[in-house]
């Protein structure tokens, strides 16, 4: 039972850096790897400053802003210095690599001493419940399970919210028209480089959030633990394209968080079931190969049959 | 008004593949006056259309309009003041956002985008009118995506876009050239109207002789980065196809003139 609530809190938090791919791959048809860099940023400013007793709501705040800062650095050598997109970010995530280092002074640090989001989720718990334990249709789970499962199922609903209104005010819908047709957007008095950098910000700020929310869900931060960033993101916006189609930016986003939740389960189940966790990351990336090469690989099946028919 | 003076470019200066695209270009434009630029392949219309939008900057001289020199404003700011529709329908709307989505951008062309909300209830109306005097039935489908749309459907939105607010200049790059016969008719039909409804100061490109001799007061023939003929007022009214194909012609005759002479001198001296 804890397993499943643990694969589903991850789930919730690691939403963000799946609507954080969707700005940067599906709205902007960017291919951003900064998030790789950004994430552990995120993570690295947050347990840095948890460390030395800020308040954690600041913190976690410090996060979103390095990871935006990081974002709007890649969009600005993109943009302004012509930089190939993808190059831009390996750039920035690379001496990301090196300031995350500088910012914790060795490669983890743990803030499992300090007063964190977590120590207050399961404050607010065990105030509610009067108790340590909850029971659950007959399985015993902890308030501070419990707790930090519902506050990032909040926070996850929230932010998506926040997204979805964003994208439909005139700055947001010039921003979707830029990944659309970049050409029109100009023609339209848009600064077309200036929603792509603003765009990158934010993606990045969603995914440094969530290297903040996992540090302190974990109790430590770690240089490597943003490595495969992009690639989970990825999974989980393919997941959700599958599950509820790409029609529409509510359901993107809806299909978003679904694809991140489901995905942490099957992560979870395929570990219990024995995968070798050092095999995660492989099979991740092939599963992203396989929905990403398949839709056109039963298409040509298709003609090839229909071809085969006809003669 | 628009005011292009002794404007020059030149693409790939310097290689082989050197392109003197503009070559010393002056013309005004006064304000209302609806200007069918025609020419050869690579006369240099296009680029005139473009150099005005800001596509890129001139290597010399200056466009300005309304006093304002733009010559060194990003596309985007002298957004402001121009209005465009592209040769492609597909350049001049976003395919996978809505009609009024995308009539909602134009709604604020050349305004700053802030946390506004851009689909407000009179903005909804406006666009329900305007839509409607397309005769596409497409007043009922505004929040269909775009893509699902024809390319004339298309192309009459992206104009209906471009002139939303009044803009100072208006250029229309061969913006039916794509389009099957119909549907470019229509879009001409609905070019002239609202050119002249709202008295717009326009430029179109156009590769048809029948919109060059029917359309505007004003007609431009250029070749090889020049204008060479300018027609204005009463000549412009009489000027018939037969007339610009035989301007055509002539210039034809001097190109091969010329290259026979080249050959010839080439054969004496070298």
């Amino acid at each position: 039972m804890s397993l499943l609530l643990g694969a589903l809190t991850l789930g919730f938090i690691f939403s963000l850096v799946a609507l954080g791919v969707l700005i940067s791959f599906r709205i902007f048809a960017f291919p951003d790897i900064t998030a790789d860099g950004s994430s552990t940023f995120g993570a690295a400013l947050a347990a840095m400053l948890l460390v030395h007793n800020v308040n954690p709501v600041l913190a976690t705040a410090a996060g979103f802003a390095g990871g935006f800062l990081a974002g709007t650095l890649t969009g600005t050598l993109a943009t302004k210095f012509k930089i190939n997109g993808l190059l831009a970010g390996i750039l920035v995530m690379t001496s990301l690599y090196s300031i995350n280092l500088h910012i914790m002074g060795r490669s983890n640090i743990s803030v499992l001493g300090s007063f964190t989001l977590s120590t207050y989720a399961e404050r607010v718990g065990t105030a509610l419940t009067r108790d340590n334990t909850l029971n659950v249709m007959g399985w015993e789970i902890t308030a501070l399970e419990a707790s930090l499962l519902i506050a990032s199922f909040l926070f996850i609903v929230l932010a998506g919210c926040v997204m979805y209104v964003f994208f439909q005010t005139n700055l947001g819908t010039a921003m979707r028209a830029t990944g659309d047709n970049n050409e029109m957007v100009r023609a339209l008095g848009v600064n077309d480089e200036n929603m792509i950098i603003l765009g990158l910000g934010l993606s990045n700020g969603l995914i440094a959030l969530a290297g903040a929310f996992i540090t302190q869900y974990q109790g430590f931060a770690d240089v490597q633990m943003g490595i495969g960033m992009v690639v989970w993101g990825l999974a989980s916006v393919i997941i959700g394209e599958a599950l509820v189609g790409t029609k529409q930016l509510g359901l993107s986003i809806t299909g978003a968080v679904m694809g991140s939740v489901l995905f942490r389960l099957l992560v979870a189940i395929a570990l219990r079931l024995g995968l070798n966790p050092n095999d995660l990351k492989l099979v991740t990336a092939l599963f992203v190969f396989a929905a990403l090469t398949t839709p056109g690989l039963l298409k040509r099946f298709k003609t090839l049959k229909l071809r085969s028919s006809h003669a | 008004m628009l005011e292009i003076r002794a404007v020059n470019k030149t693409f790939n200066p310097e290689t082989p593949n050197e392109l003197r695209a503009l070559q010393t270009v002056n013309l005004t434009v006064d304000d209302g006056s609806f200007v069918v630029i025609i020419g050869t392949n690579g006369s240099g219309k296009s680029t005139l259309l473009n150099a005005v939008a800001g596509s890129f900057f001139i290597d010399s001289g200056s466009i300005s309009i309304a006093g304002a020199d733009i010559s060194r404003w990003p596309e985007h700011r002298r957004a402001k003041l121009i209005g465009r529709v592209f040769q492609n329908p597909f350049s001049g709307t976003a395919a996978n956002m809505s009609i009024a989505e995308n009539l909602a951008l134009a709604a604020y062309r050349g305004k700053p985008r802030r946390l506004g909300w851009p689909l407000r209830q009179p903005l909804i109306s406006q666009m329900r009118d305007r839509v409607s005097q397309l005769n596409m039935g497409l007043e009922d489908r505004l929040k269909n995506p775009i893509g699902s749309l024809s390319g004339g459907q298309r192309q009459a939105l992206t104009l209906l876009m471009a002139t939303w607010l009044h803009p100072d200049v208006l250029l229309l790059d061969e913006h039916t050239a794509a389009l099957d016969p119909k549907s470019a008719d229509q879009v001409i039909a609905l070019t002239d109207t609202i050119v002249r409804r709202d008295k717009l100061t326009t430029l179109m490109v156009t590769h048809s002789m029948q919109q060059a001799a029917n359309l505007g007061d004003r007609l431009l023939m250029m070749h090889r980065g020049r204008i060479i003929h300018d027609f204005h007022g009463a000549e412009k009214k009489r000027i018939r196809i037969d007339d610009l194909l035989a301007r055509f012609e002539e210039v034809r005759r001097a190109e091969l003139l010329d290259e026979s002479v080249a050959e010839m001198l080439r054969r004496v001296y070298v």
